[in-house]
């Protein structure tokens, strides 16, 4: 596709020692460029597996096949090396815990400069200054430049996590549940925070996340992933307003609503077996 | 509606020592001259950011956390002044169920173990109806016989919470205090949830204190709720109403921060 920055093709992931059980079963994916897509899914249904193979971090216990193309370029078939210098400068990711992101015996000045080093050669002083617009841009004090980890609450040090993943401009940025561990309205400033990014710097996004909440708030397309597969795939109004797929609508069910309309529904799996067929 | 808990004018103070030989001192108020009251058989809900005392509230009743004033009455009797074999007896009365299922349960004890404890603790039946017990609660939520001999290594974050309510209920307590108990888990293992505790709340005639930062799960279990803000109550009501009308400018900030609504507001 033409506007298209990222093609998963065929991906499926599978433990080396036993290549019959696929924990992504063939799934093929396109992020449009400066848009945000969403993969959803339950816990176990592969979506965090997706997002670490399109950064060639997957455990060395796994392995992969099928393709990647960032940017007309095959990430798969990349050296060590090479893949290295895409990571953290064109494609970057943010985690769910920030808490365990972060090395807790360094300062976040460090830890962002850090990161910026690894791909730049800058003077310290440009160093500096780049480390205080980036904690500018992310809405942390230019005071806490030498706080360590353990001094800042779990909304703060998730906007260290974005300061770093943003530090080199990335063209990608892969979001693996980044506000599950927060609280709702902090979770409301980091998706403003992240959705403000993503149009001042042109970048697109990918998103994983469990709840539709979320989806609904920051999603152009979605992806529904369920037992390795993608079941479902559409725009953000077509996926939520219409769903196709038995298992998307079972998912949606169990979101509370908070206008308290409707039941809450926990999945029936074996209704879903039978309805999938 | 008779009214199972009483809190007057909750205070606890947390200070915090910091400088060369701890000469600097600042102090949290996690609860500040906070009053609730819980009526019998109904889920009242507290809402509010990390840090604004909803723990230390539910910790503070059971006594798990000394408050520095106030007062709690449960069914008319003073928490603050018994001690021993009478708090141990109203204890049983109140049970809790945690946010972390993974941190809740010991992992070296198998299930069988994990639940025979407080019965142990409380002296409840000998070892034959002790068993028969466990058995019926287990199944009750949804496990069977043979996962007692389990560990909990070997379960599900929603499996895990599961073994954690079975654990509180065992007592047959009246009231129980739900600290986060979905805050951990995947949207379609937490409608179980919500639904197993809804249920059994109506079996058991169980009075629920359901501590949560996310009001779309109140508007599902709770009756009424209490809103609560660096250690103060801003404000409480039955849940419609509040979810309908909010009066203070905070509450409408939370409500406005429910994931799902900013296509909404578009």
């Amino acid at each position: 596709m033409k506007n298209s920055i990222l093609e998963i093709n065929n991906l499926k992931v599978f433990p080396n020692n036993n290549s019959r059980l696929k924990l992504v079963k063939n799934i093929s994916l396109c992020l449009k460029k400066g848009k945000t897509t969403c993969i959803v899914g339950e816990s176990g249904s592969g979506k965090s597996l997706t997002a670490l193979s399109v950064m060639q971090l997957l455990s060395s216990q796994l392995s992969m096949s099928g393709s990647i193309i960032f940017e007309g370029l095959n990430l798969v078939n990349l050296t060590k090396e090479e893949v290295r210098k895409k990571r953290g400068k064109d494609i970057a990711m943010i985690f769910q815990e920030p808490m365990t992101s972060l090395n807790p015996v360094l300062t976040i000045g460090y830890q962002i400069k850090e990161a910026i080093s690894v791909h730049e050669n800058l003077l310290k002083a440009e160093l500096n200054k780049r480390v205080e617009e980036l904690l500018d841009i992310v809405g942390i004090p230019i005071d806490r430049i030498n706080s360590y980890p353990d001094e800042l609450s779990g909304g703060q040090r998730q906007r260290v996590m974005i300061a770093m993943a943003i530090s080199c401009s990335p063209k990608l940025l892969i979001a693996d549940e980044p506000t599950t561990a927060l609280d709702v309205t902090v979770q409301a400033q980091i998706l403003n925070l992240l959705s403000g990014l993503k149009l001042k710097f042109e970048m697109t996004m990918l998103f994983i996340t469990h709840d539709f909440g979320v989806v609904e708030d920051i999603a152009d397309d979605v992806a529904v992933m369920y037992q390795g597969e993608i079941v479902e795939q559409g725009t953000v109004l077509n996926v939520l307003k219409k769903p196709k797929h038995p298992y998307t609508k079972a998912l949606l069910d169990c979101v509370p609503d908070p206008h308290g309309k409707k039941d809450l529904n926990p999945i029936d799996y074996s209704a879903l077996k039978r309805a999938m067929g | 509606m008779e009214i199972l808990l009483e809190a007057k004018n909750l205070s606890k103070e947390y200070v915090k020592t910091t400088g060369f030989f701890s000469r600097t001192s600042s102090s949290i108020k996690a609860l500040d001259n906070l009053s609730i009251n819980i009526k019998k058989g109904i889920t009242l809900a507290v809402v509010g950011e990390s840090g604004s005392g909803k723990s230390t509230l539910a910790k503070s009743l059971i006594r798990l956390v000394e408050i520095d004033k106030g007062s709690i009455t449960f069914k008319k009797r003073n928490m603050r002044t018994i001690s021993g074999g009478e708090l141990k007896a109203i204890r049983k009365n109140i049970q809790m169920i945690f946010q972390d299922p993974y941190a809740s349960l010991n992992p070296r004890m198998k299930i069988i173990n994990i639940m025979e404890e407080p019965l142990k603790i409380h002296d409840i039946g000998n070892s034959e109806t002790q068993y028969s017990k466990i058995l019926s609660m287990i199944k009750r939520v949804g496990l069977g016989e043979g996962d007692l001999l389990k560990y909990p290594h070997q379960f599900s974050g929603g499996q895990r919470q599961r073994i954690g309510i079975a654990r509180a209920l065992i007592l047959e307590p009246e009231l129980v205090i739900c600290d986060e108990p979905v805050s951990a888990l995947d949207v379609s293992v937490q409608a179980q949830i919500i639904q197993l505790l809804k249920s059994l709340q109506k079996e058991f005639g169980l009075t629920y204190l359901f501590i949560t930062h996310d009001l779309r799960i109140v508007r599902h279990i709770a009756d009424e709720v209490i809103v609560m803000k660096d250690g103060k109550l801003i404000e409480q009501g039955k849940t419609d109403i509040i979810f309908r009308s909010p009066k203070t400018k905070y509450t409408k900030e939370l409500l406005a921060s429910i994931p799902g609504n900013l296509l909404k507001r578009k």
